[in-house]
């Protein structure tokens, strides 16, 4: 392999790092708040995609138009499913919270069948976007410098937000310990609808990214995303927002020069996250940055 | 004042509170005492909602409390220090502090609140960039008591403040609740220590498997001979 094809292999392997690092924050901050997984965070994702994809082709909106009010419209719904799927079962069993989760997300899942249609639609991604651009004698495209680029401002805007603002603080506070957060007057429920809201904006910046790069939508397009980034999740300790972004560079690295370096192993890329999951998990069982945590009772 | 009115709570068959009967008059230091499994630590979550009565009511100036979120209680100036002192320990002192003060707007007021608690406990400014899980048990607890008195506590309820602290840490902390509660602030303690709360407290409640079995000023109960025997062992 050549050096420049190897830089243009971890150009790709950035933005799908990124990608990846996105969606499992969400994943994260869901579980690092209520200890829960939200199996529906990757279908979150695919809504995210394909009201982006209607904003463009149905209401002819500019591309960052429809980027806009479909990151919107999703956190909205996120704040929604939480509202209706998860804060009745609050104090159920955690075996019951997570059929829910399960059954939340297949019930989007098919609705996406129902409502967008199962065959595959084509993303519409713009010019700017797709244009390929050469550096030296590498030629990537605009957008596999644009996801990086984009995913680390919106990291920073985040770290920013649960570091340095109150609203961070009280997520802080509510995830380690609940009812002492609530003693200080804390308004838990706003707390835990603004996770969700958060986690579903950025998985919709990831699901319109997503589709920049792969211009494929279908309404099971979450599936095989989704249950990676909460695979990265764990691996960089769930609960852990800097961890879920190691996790997610780290299984898009892997598997991109896997290929790379192996292609006769192309066939089983998705299982490479799995693998990756079980040596971490083998050596480090909380994940490499995780923490021992008490279960919550 | 605070009022407990025939108060009673059920875990799933177990009936923990069987209808208590309780006051905190303005402006006093009241105490109730028990052994472990009485049934006080119950008392304290149903007073600021975290656990949900099955009958009675508890009520603050005539307004009723039971049934409101807990954010509402603390709000209405209803603050519980938790046992186990539940500090957040990812969160530095300062910060932990500035929770206290979440539901706050006054901010020159926190500023001067956050002065007089520095000015209560000055180990804790010393430390106060410090993550809290790095403090000592002691200074927990300081930040527990500091991090209520943030919320502008006027009924600072406490549950079992000395409990695993060395005699030193305890007699502070006990000067301290003497100390708030001259500042204006009506305390309800809970202790298991009861020799020490009772000489503390204007009046006591003596609490035994979710029911009150004496009740009485605090110096008449530590001279009442069934209490000594039962909690303060005999013979002192
Ligand atoms: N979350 C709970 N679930 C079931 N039983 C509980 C729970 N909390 C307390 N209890 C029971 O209620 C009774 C009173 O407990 P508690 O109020 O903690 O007592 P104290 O604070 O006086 O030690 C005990 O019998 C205890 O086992
Ligand atoms: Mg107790």
């Amino acid at each position: 392999m050549t050096f420049t094809l190897f830089l243009q292999h971890l150009a790709n392997a950035l933005s799908l790092g990124s990608l990846y690092a996105l969606i499992a924050i969400g994943y994260t901050m869901v579980y690092g708040i209520l200890r829960l997984i939200n199996f529906a965070h990757g279908d979150v994702f695919m809504l995210g995609a394909y009201l982006a994809f209607y904003g463009i082709t149905m209401f002819s909106l500019p591309w960052w138009g429809a980027l806009v009010l479909a990151v919107v419209v999703t956190a909205v719904f996120g704040v929604g499913l939480e509202r209706v799927a998860y804060r009745p079962l609050r104090d159920s069993p955690k075996i019951s919270v997570m059929i829910s989760a399960i059954g939340a997300s297949f019930l989007i899942e098919n609705l996406g069948i129902v409502i967008f249609g199962g065959r595959p639609k084509g993303f519409p991604v713009p010019e700017v976007l797709s244009r390929v651009i050469r550096l030296g004698a590498v030629s990537v495209q605009a957008v596999s410098l644009l996801i990086p680029a984009f995913a680390a401002l919106i990291l920073a805007v985040l770290l920013w937000v649960v570091n340095r603002t109150k609203t961070g603080m009280a997520m802080r506070a509510v995830s380690t310990d609940l009812d002492a957060a609530r003693l200080m007057g804390v308004d838990v429920n706003k707390v835990i609808a603004f996770t969700f809201g958060a986690g579903s904006l950025l998985a919709a910046l990831g699901g319109i990214m997503w589709s920049f790069k792969y211009p494929n939508l279908s309404p099971l397009m979450g599936v095989m995303p989704g249950l990676k980034c909460f695979i990265a999740a764990v691996i960089g300790g769930i609960g852990n927002i800097m961890g879920a972004v190691l996790g997610g560079f780290l299984l898009g690295f892997i598997e991109l020069m896997t290929i790379a370096f192996l292609p006769d192993l192309t066939g089983y890329r998705d299982a490479f996250a799995f693998v990756l999951l079980i040596v971490v998990l083998l050596v480090k069982p909380t994940g490499l940055l995780g923490k021992r945590q008490s279960e919550k009772v | 004042m605070l009022t407990i009115d025939k108060l009673s709570v059920h875990y799933g068959g177990i009936h923990a509170l069987q209808g208590i009967d309780l006051e905190v008059p303005d402006g006093k230091i009241v105490t109730l005492i028990g052994a472990n499994g009485a049934g006080k630590s119950t008392t304290l979550k149903s007073i600021v909602g975290l656990v949900k009565n099955s009958g009675g009511s508890v009520s603050w100036n005539g307004e009723t409390l039971t049934g409101l979120p807990t954010k509402d209680i603390v709000e209405r100036g209803v603050v519980l220090v938790p046992e186990g002192r539940r500090v957040f320990p990812n969160l530095t002192v300062d910060e932990n502090l500035t929770l206290g003060a979440y539901t706050r707007k006054d901010k020159a007021e926190v500023a001067a609140d956050r002065a007089r608690v520095f000015g209560l406990f000055p180990r804790l400014e010393e430390r106060k960039r410090q993550k809290a899980g790095t403090l000592s048990g002691g200074e927990q607890q300081m930040l527990a008591v500091g991090r209520a008195l943030m919320t502008k506590p006027r009924l600072l309820m406490m549950d079992e403040p000395s409990l695993g602290l060395a005699p030193l840490v305890v007699k502070m902390i006990f000067d301290i609740i003497r100390e708030i509660n001259k500042a204006g602030v009506t305390v309800l303690l809970i202790e298991q220590n009861a020799k020490a709360a009772l000489e503390v407290a204007d009046y006591g409640y003596v609490l035994e498997t979710g029911r009150i079995i004496f009740h009485g000023k605090g110096r008449e109960l530590l001279a009442d001979d069934r209490v000594r025997k039962a909690y303060l062992g005999e013979g002192e």
